[in-house]
Parts: C-alpha cells; structure tokens; sequence
C-alpha cells in the first residue's frame, strides 16, 4: 500500500516549520517575515493532509481543515500586506527594526 | 530496500521544498526569496497529491504559488526596500535563535521519529472532490458560511487600511 511512512511527512513538515521560523525571527523586511508565516501555515497543512490519510481514523475532515487554514492564510497575507502598506506610507520603511514606535 | 515510485517521489519533492526553504533563508535579494519560496509552495503541492488530496493539490498551487507570491511581489515591488537585505540581525542573536529553533525541533523530533500508526485502507482518493464537497455542505457548513464572512471582512479590512492615508492627506492640504 503506501510506502511512506507518516513519520517521514512529520519530518518533513517540522523542517519547513523550523525554517519559517528562523525566517519570521531574523529576516528585517516585514514582506518576507509575512511569507515566513506562509511557510510555517504551509508545515502545519502538510501535517494535516498526512493525518487525514495516514492518522489513526483516516477521514476527509483532515483536507477540509486544511481548506480552512488555507483561507485563514490568504486572509491574513492580504490584511497583513494592507498594513503594511498603511505603515509605509507613514514612516517610509518596511524594516521591523525600525517600527518601534512604541517603545519611544 | 528497493525504492517505490512513490518514495522517491516523496524524496525529491521533499527535497525541492527544503531547498526551496533554504533559499529562502539565505538569499540576499527580496524577489529572490519569494520566488525560492514557489518552489517550496508547488512541491507542497505534489505531497499533497501524493497524500491522494488533489483538490487540495490544485487550491495549494491556485491560492499559494498563484495568489499569495504575487501579493507579497506586489508589497515588495510597491514599497521601497534596500535592494539587498544587508546587515541582518547580529551573529550573536542569530546563533541564539539557532540554538533555540533547534532545540525545538529535536525535541519535536524525539516525538515523532518512530511515530507507528498502522496504515487504514481509506477510499480518499476516489473522487476527492466530490468527498470534499459532500462534507462542506454537510457536517462543515457553518464554519463554511463562517468563512464568507471572514473574507468579507477581509477585503473590506484591506481596502479601508490601504486606503486611509490618502484621505487623510488630501484633508491635510
């Protein structure tokens, strides 16, 4: 039957969850911190979809949660790049390092 | 061991997808990274039609390769970045978060490396769709119909955020 294991796609999603969150923390341009998050949602649907087939009760309700967090994510990129856009166009910078205006 | 179709299928895309990964996190330019990162999102894609979701596999490529990557060109191609992503945060505070990632991920690891469930003859892959469909509009439809309100707030959320400087400005003068 399947000849991968479940294991192996864990592994794989942990590594791609691992990377985006290196990404999120150390990368200045808040665009691709954005698409960090992208990376680390895209982990956690990989792991989903691999319960949904290779779980302990194997049903279709994995994929559906997967359509969810698909749409929760392109939501939160749109609204996320709107902010940022309404941020830009105030202090002409995309750096978090420099969006530290509640610290002053 | 003789590899199947299917391994080593699983290998390369997996392979394509940390590479992509990676790049993404060692790139200097910022249109490079995310077009390092279509790769990761297209061979997420393949897994998933390993993982018999087609459906799943033609939304993944639709809304992330397609949607998502020219989104977030558009927010870089509309705000001015310093082409190169120079001096990032220090060595010392990189090695810290290294470690820390690390660490989490073997702890993660320890847990799920000899995870053994056995393999359940399942019928997924037979008109995945149409599967998908029936449990939407049945056991799913109020989070579905949640959903519409969601993106409606969103799309009315994103155009008064973008848009509100101007206004202001144009009052301003």
């Amino acid at each position: 039957m399947n000849s991968v294991p479940l294991s192996a796609y864990l592994v794989l999603a942990l590594i791609l969850f691992c990377i985006g969150l290196y990404g999120a923390l150390t990368k200045r341009n808040a665009v691709i911190v954005l698409i960090s998050i992208e990376l680390m949602l895209n982990a956690v649907n990989i792991n989903l979809v691999a319960f949904s087939k290779l779980g302990t009760a194997p049903s279709i309700s994995g994929q559906i949660f997967t359509l969810f967090t698909i749409t929760v994510a392109a939501v939160e990129a749109a609204v996320g790049l709107a902010i940022l856009m309404s941020l830009y166009n105030r202090r002409k910078t995309v750096n978090v390092d420099e969006m530290d205006q509640l610290k002053h | 061991m003789s590899l199947s179709g299917e391994m080593i299928a699983f290998i390369m895309l997996s392979l394509v997808a940390i590479i992509g990964g990676i790049l993404l996190i060692n790139l200097t330019k910022v249109v490079h990274m995310v077009i390092a990162l279509v790769f990761t999102f297209v061979s997420v894609a393949g897994l998933y039609v390993l993982l018999s979701a087609e459906f799943l596999a033609a939304v993944q490529i639709l809304i992330y390769s397609g949607a998502i990557t020219i989104i977030m060109l558009f927010g870089i191609m509309l705000t001015r970045h310093n082409d190169s992503n120079e001096k990032t945060a220090g060595l010392w505070r990189k090695l810290m978060l290294f470690a820390g990632i690390a660490g989490f991920g073997l702890a993660v690891y320890a847990g799920i490396y000899n995870l053994d469930i056995p393999v359940q003859e399942t019928k997924l892959h037979e008109d995945n769709t149409r599967q998908i469909g029936m449990a939407l509009y049945s056991d799913h439809i109020i989070p579905f119909e949640l959903t519409s309100v969601l993106l409606l707030a969103a799309l009315i959320g994103a155009i008064i955020l973008a848009k509100k400087d101007d206004e202001e400005k144009e009052g301003e003068e």
